[in-house]
């Protein structure tokens, strides 16, 4: 069941992923983002990161994406056009962009050292619980660093986005 | 296997009671707005218009749904069917009652007893933003795209009170599972005062109730929050071009999610199914109610002094149902065989939880009929410049003390 799960989640991310890259509407694309970020969430769930499936739900599908689509709703922007369709992309950059993909996968299988095998619900600590214990006290420090980048960020949006006086 | 068998039917039962709740929510908010501007409301279709809703499904269903020219079609038809499925979805992590045995089964009453379900309501509520967005932007209409916008822009303002509202009861309960919050509320201060988050100590949640509901109803895109769907400003705003089932969609989307709001406004502060009196005056609440229901139908059907002949025959009618019902609720001071005495004991929390929801529904309604609509502007900053520094402060308040007292 698990398996079944993950592979379906797994086929609609890489799906949703390759329709981003191909759509040329801009409002398609960002759909197409949503659904890789909402099966990752699933994926997230089969392993046991329940929490991790809820943030990624509401931060990412939910929060930052709608701002994705407000602005080009906003802007009102159209389909892209496609220019310059040349053979020469077409015949050698597929099988380089294969060559590649097989490479970097290659490297990293061989180079990095071997980690434990996944199992579908063997993992316990993604509770929110177990999340909150970790980052208030092990991650205690990067989790302030983050906030106060975060804090940074907004502060820059601010002065950016402000009238002149 | 089993545990399929009994989520589909759960299922099946949640979805049919919760759309015709939703159907005749329609119906109770008509009749209630109109008795407010001293109107009669809807009554020619059967008695006192209680088939009124049907004859609204038949004629959303039998109409022409017209497709308006060089409009995204995929987008167009997904943004109906995204709001009504994620509105159904959040549902399922709302629990109704305690846990019930029937026939050597154990099961919750909620399709889904899950240790993240605010987390899930939360995650639902934030994608179904996009409904409404996707539904104004696909019709190629300027006031459905403003209204989607709009919807957009205040869905995501109102989102952030919400979520700190949500978070101070947390606090104190301690958990994310809404069946253990509501259980956490159990129990009574000097014998009468109930522990729901709104009474409870060490920090009663009254303003975090009020900014919570506040953002509900911004949320639902209810008045005086219904700026997407403003008729004087932009038409009927994200669904103007939508009509026959499409529409229907999205109006049934509204009325679940009002009724979401509703059960997880009672699971966070008002208690979820604890009785507001403590035993055994609990257990006699709901029978009195439906025989005291009882006895005014039948006086009133009795003595029919209102122009609607039939009432004459309608009101001993239900009389006789509402009699059957406060029967049923007395069961369960009876000493009864096994089965019977379950769904019995079944009934009150799940009574005591209707009503609460069916308070807030009508506060829904109360409101709608009584004030009038923002301005775009005064919105935004009641939310960004009041609403989310009050709900702040209350949540560092119930921070402190939480910690002062555990």
């Amino acid at each position: 069941m698990d398996a079944i799960l993950f592979l379906l989640f797994a086929a609609i991310a890489v799906a949703c992923g390759i329709n981003l890259v191909v759509q040329t509407h801009p409002i398609s694309s960002a759909l197409s983002l949503i659904g890789v970020m909402a099966s990752l969430a699933v994926l997230y769930l089969l392993l046991g990161a329940e929490f991790m499936a809820a943030a990624q739900m509401i931060v990412y599908a939910g929060a930052i994406m709608v701002l994705f689509v407000f602005t080009i709703m906003l802007l009102n922007a159209g389909a892209e056009q496609r220019k310059g369709k040349s053979i020469i992309a077409k015949v050698l950059g597929v099988p380089a962009l294969i060559a590649f993909l097989g490479l970097v996968s290659f490297l990293i299988q061989s180079l990095l050292p071997r980690s434990e095998e996944v199992k579908f619900g063997a993992f316990t600590g993604g509770t929110a619980q177990a999340i909150g214990k970790k980052l208030f006290t092990e991650y205690l420090l990067p989790f302030e660093v983050t906030s106060v980048l975060i804090l940074v960020a907004i502060l820059g949006a601010v002065v950016l986005a402000r009238k002149e006086i | 296997m089993e545990f399929i068998i009994i989520s589909l039917v759960k299922a099946a039962v949640v979805a049919a009671v919760l759309l015709t709740l939703a159907a005749y929510l329609v119906w109770i908010e008509r009749k209630v707005l109109a008795h407010i501007q001293l109107r009669v409301g809807p009554y020619r279709v059967g008695p006192n218009g209680l088939l009124q809703p049907l004859a609204d499904l038949i004629k959303l269903v039998t109409k022409e749904g017209v497709m308006p020219a060089q409009v995204n079609k995929f987008y167009y038809l997904l943004a109906p069917f995204l709001a009504v499925a994620l509105a159904l979805v959040s549902i399922s992590v709302i629990p109704f009652g305690t846990q019930i045995e029937v026939f050597g089964i154990k099961t919750y009453m909620g399709l889904a007893d899950v240790n993240i379900g605010l987390l899930v309501i939360l995650a639902v509520s934030a994608v179904s933003v996009y409904a409404i967005a996707l539904g104004g932007w696909a019709s190629n209409n300027k006031y459905a795209l403003l209204g989607g916008l709009r919807s957009a822009a205040q869905m995501i303002s109102y989102e952030l009170p919400m979520s700190l509202a949500i978070a101070s009861p947390l606090l104190m309960a301690n958990t994310l599972s809404l069946r253990e919050v509501a259980e956490s509320q159990a129990g009574f201060y000097f014998g009468f005062l109930p522990k729901w988050y709104i009474f409870q100590m060490p920090m009663p949640q009254v303003i975090a109730f009020a900014v919570f509901l506040i953002a509900g109803f911004a949320e639902t895109n209810r008045v005086p929050f219904d700026l997407p769907e403003a008729e004087n400003e932009l038409v009927a705003g994200f669904h103007t071009e939508y009509s026959s089932t499409c529409f229907a969609a999205f109006f049934t989307a509204e009325y679940v999610n009002m009724v979401t709001i509703s059960a997880l406004a009672t699971h966070l502060f008002l208690g979820g199914w604890n009785p507001i009196f403590p035993e055994p005056v609990a257990g006699l609440i709901p029978v009195l109610i439906f025989l005291a229901a009882a006895a005014a139908l039948f006086f009133h059907g009795l003595n029919n002094v209102s122009t609607r002949p039939w009432d004459k025959y309608t009101f001993p009618v239900v009389g006789v149902v509402a009699l059957g019902v406060a029967g049923i609720f007395a069961l369960a001071f009876l000493p009864l065989p096994e089965p019977l005495s379950a769904i019995a004991n079944a009934l009150h929390p799940l009574f005591w939880f209707g009503v609460k929801v069916g308070a807030i529904l009508f506060l829904f309604i109360w409101v709608r009929g009584t004030l009038p609509r923002f301005r775009f502007d005064q919105l935004m900053k009641f939310a960004w410049t009041f609403l989310f520094p009050v709900a702040i402060v209350q949540l560092l308040a119930t921070a402190l003390m939480v910690a002062l007292v555990k």
